[in-house]
């Protein structure tokens, strides 16, 4: 009788199993919040950036698993939407009104100067690592515009002295 | 008894800085040991006097802006809290000629009671449209609607009567109430603000609707951009249930109807209707076709009523006081008030809301007071990045759907951007193809691709490469768009391009190199 090899039977990955334990924590904890509650995945990738500041592209086939989804569609959602982050931003994010009311005060001029000053296009971040630079669609202060949102602090007439003093606080 | 001391909590006072002054003024009477209650409001809409201090007193409530935290100290040391006469003293609130001369039906509350406050709501109106809903069948609700001549003040101006209509009359063993927060217009604050100010307002109103025709759960997809709505809308709502206004048994009625806040991620089409269904369901935000009407199937296939945040918040006057209480404000097929958002370059930006008939041009004078850099208005665009720019020549049209529509422009959402003469109107109607780029869902090819086209030729256009042929390119692309999308983002971005053209077209022959020298 001749001995027989083991036979390797490839195992199935979890998902999800390559994501740092912090990060997959969070995406845990965003499902959970949400899981009965139906066509959630817009809110439960909600939780994980308010968590992380982003969305890990990694935690995609977790998200998918959990909801029983198909990767294809929780990518599709998390690329279609501008405000998901699927890159580490800086430590603020700063996002800066681009649209027509704040064109009118100024904007144009500040997204020149904000560009400059942060030594960054839109989507960057700031080389220290500070900063990351996102176009908005308005932040409903058009009255009072050129309009900036750092994190969740609006700001009003942001002209770019006033950009200067906002982004040189100490964090 | 303690002075009551009213500071704004509308995000655009915030970023003018009334939560230090807030900070401030409570520190000051702290520090001279006086009995001050600080009351937190929505914007009465007078943004250039924000931060608007307003101080409870027996002449009335009086109003002092725009306050600074530093400006404190010597408002408490020239006794503002009996109403002194100071610099920065704007007389009694309701006296200020901008609130004065308005219309305010929908706004009313806005700036006066403190949002969160069920009981301040109630003490100002508040619920007398759903007590009075309470007691009437669906199909009277629906027709009081229908007879006030309310119309979507989304921006499309569809009967509101109508659509209920359809998802009463349609069974289902479900049925749904969708609020279209996602305010993207540029230009437009009026749902920010009403949110913000009188939260419950809009929870009346959806709950009016639900109860109308049949529906028991309500959503209001918020933009993600408004994070203070969004906390005041939760507040709203948790009040609500703890007066029993929401949830099983609303008001001891044995109806029941509740709500819950989703909020969007910055995609601007999920302002159109299907798309936002879409989203709600956990989806990409691609246009639907129509139909069916999602008034038949629209939320997880169920009849749905989707409207605008103004619109639901001018139901419950209109069953507080009557259809013809409301109609009878207005013009022609336009009934009712509207509330109009002066924006962009204006020295009195801010919120009115009046009747329509009004003219362009006493919004802009009148209320507006001309341009916040002193120079001559050149152009406005009324309804948002998809409504026409207009020269000063169409001043004069009467603020109607109708009237408008005739004119080659569009009411929408009631925003009014302002422009004065340094503006660039090619490079307006180039970020015009410019934002249907970025926007786009990507459904139809016209508005996903053409409006990259149209970007490059407008670009070949001013750089002088045959600018006839650039034109007729330009002017065939846009006629493509029109008829060639199933939405309005890409069936209507042709409107500010053609407009831009049209009135403007000096700006598209000069050299944009020389322009910019020039000015």
């Amino acid at each position: 009788m001749s001995k027989r090899r083991p036979i390797t039977v490839p195992l199935r990955v979890e998902p999800g199993s390559d994501l740092p334990a912090t990060e997959r924590a969070a995406v845990l904890e965003a499902v959970k919040d949400h899981r009965e509650t139906q066509g959630a995945l817009l809110q439960i990738l909600h939780g994980i950036q308010d968590r992380l500041g982003w969305v890990p592209p990694r935690a995609v086939p977790l998200v998918a698993f959990e909801l029983n989804l198909s990767r294809a569609e929780v990518h599709g959602v998390l690329s279609f939407y501008h405000y998901y982050r699927q890159s580490k931003p800086g430590k603020q994010v700063i996002y800066l009104c681009r649209a027509e009311a704040c064109q009118a005060s100024g904007a144009v001029a500040l997204e020149a100067h904000a560009k400059r000053k942060l030594g960054v296009d839109f989507h960057g971040t700031s080389a220290d690592g500070r900063y990351t630079l996102e176009p908005v669609y308005c932040l409903g202060n058009c009255a009072c515009g050129p309009s900036m949102m750092i994190d969740k602090e609006l700001h009003a007439l942001v002209t770019p002295s006033r950009f200067d003093e906002l982004v040189a606080k100490p964090a | 008894m303690s002075t009551i001391v009213y500071v704004p909590r509308d995000a655009t006072a915030l970023a003018l800085g009334a939560e230090a002054v807030a900070t401030a003024i409570a520190a000051e009477a702290a520090r001279r040991k006086l009995d001050v209650r600080i009351v937190r409001t929505g914007s009465r809409g007078a943004f250039w006097l924000e931060p608007l201090v307003e101080v409870q007193t027996a002449a009335g409530r009086m109003a002092y802006g725009p306050v600074r935290a530093s400006d404190v100290a010597s408002l408490f040391d020239g006794g503002f809290l009996v109403g002194k006469k100071l610099p920065l003293a704007q007389g009694e609130v309701e006296a200020i000629p901008y609130l004065q001369k308005q219309q305010r039906l929908t706004m009313a509350r806005i700036g006066v009671i403190d949002p969160q406050s069920l009981d301040d709501y109630q003490a100002h109106g508040g619920m007398a449209g759903l007590r009075a809903a309470l007691a009437m069948a669906g199909a009277d609700i629906v027709q009081a609607v229908t007879d006030s001549g309310l119309r979507g003040r989304g921006g499309a101006a569809f009967p509101t009567g109508i659509k209920w209509r359809t998802v009463h009359d349609t069974s289902a063993p479900q049925k749904y109430i969708v609020c279209n927060a996602d305010e993207g217009d540029s230009g437009t604050f009026s749902d920010r603000m009403l949110m913000e100010g009188d939260p419950l307002c809009l929870v009346e109103g959806m709950t009016i609707a639900g109860l109308a025709v049949g529906a028991t759960k309500g959503f209001i997809y918020l933009r993600c951009e408004y994070p203070h709505a969004h906390a005041a809308l939760n507040a709203a709502i948790a009040a609500a249930r703890m007066g029993k206004f929401l949830g099983d048994d609303i008001a001891g009625s044995g109806k029941s109807f509740d709500l819950e806040v989703r909020l969007g991620a910055g995609a601007y089409i999920c302002g159109e209707e299907t798309s936002l269904l879409e989203s709600l369901e956990g989806k990409r935000g691609q246009v639907r076709f129509k139909p069916p009407l999602p008034a038949i199937k629209g939320l997880f296939g169920c009849p749905t009523v989707v409207n605008n945040v103004i619109t639901f918040a001018s139901v419950p006057i209109v069953l507080a006081r009557g259809a013809s209480f409301y109609r009878d404000f207005g013009v022609g097929r336009s009934r009712g008030t509207l509330p109009v958002q002066l924006a962009g370059n204006i020295k009195r930006g801010g919120l009115v809301e009046i009747a329509f008939g009004v003219t362009l041009r006493t919004l802009l004078e009148e209320y507006g007071g001309g341009t916040r850099s002193g120079r001559p208005i050149r152009a406005v665009q009324v309804g948002g990045p998809l409504g026409s720019y207009w020269p000063e020549s169409k001043f004069d049209t009467p603020l109607d759907y109708e009237a408008f529509a005739q004119g080659g422009g569009m009411v929408g959402h009631g925003g009014i951007v302002v422009f004065d003469d340094t503006v660039d109107m090619a490079a307006q109607a180039r970020y015009a193809l410019e934002f249907c780029a970025i926007e786009s869902c990507g459904k139809c090819t016209p508005c996903r691709i053409g409006s990259i086209r149209g970007v490059e030729v407008i670009d070949r256009m001013l750089a002088g490469d045959r600018p006839a042929l650039q034109q007729t390119l330009l002017r065939d692309l846009c006629n493509t768009l029109t008829y060639g999308s199933l939405c309005a983002l890409g069936g209507l971005t042709p409107l500010p391009v053609m407009s831009a053209l049209e009135h403007f077209p000096q700006d598209f022959v000069k050299p944009r190199a020389a322009m910019s020298a020039g000015s």
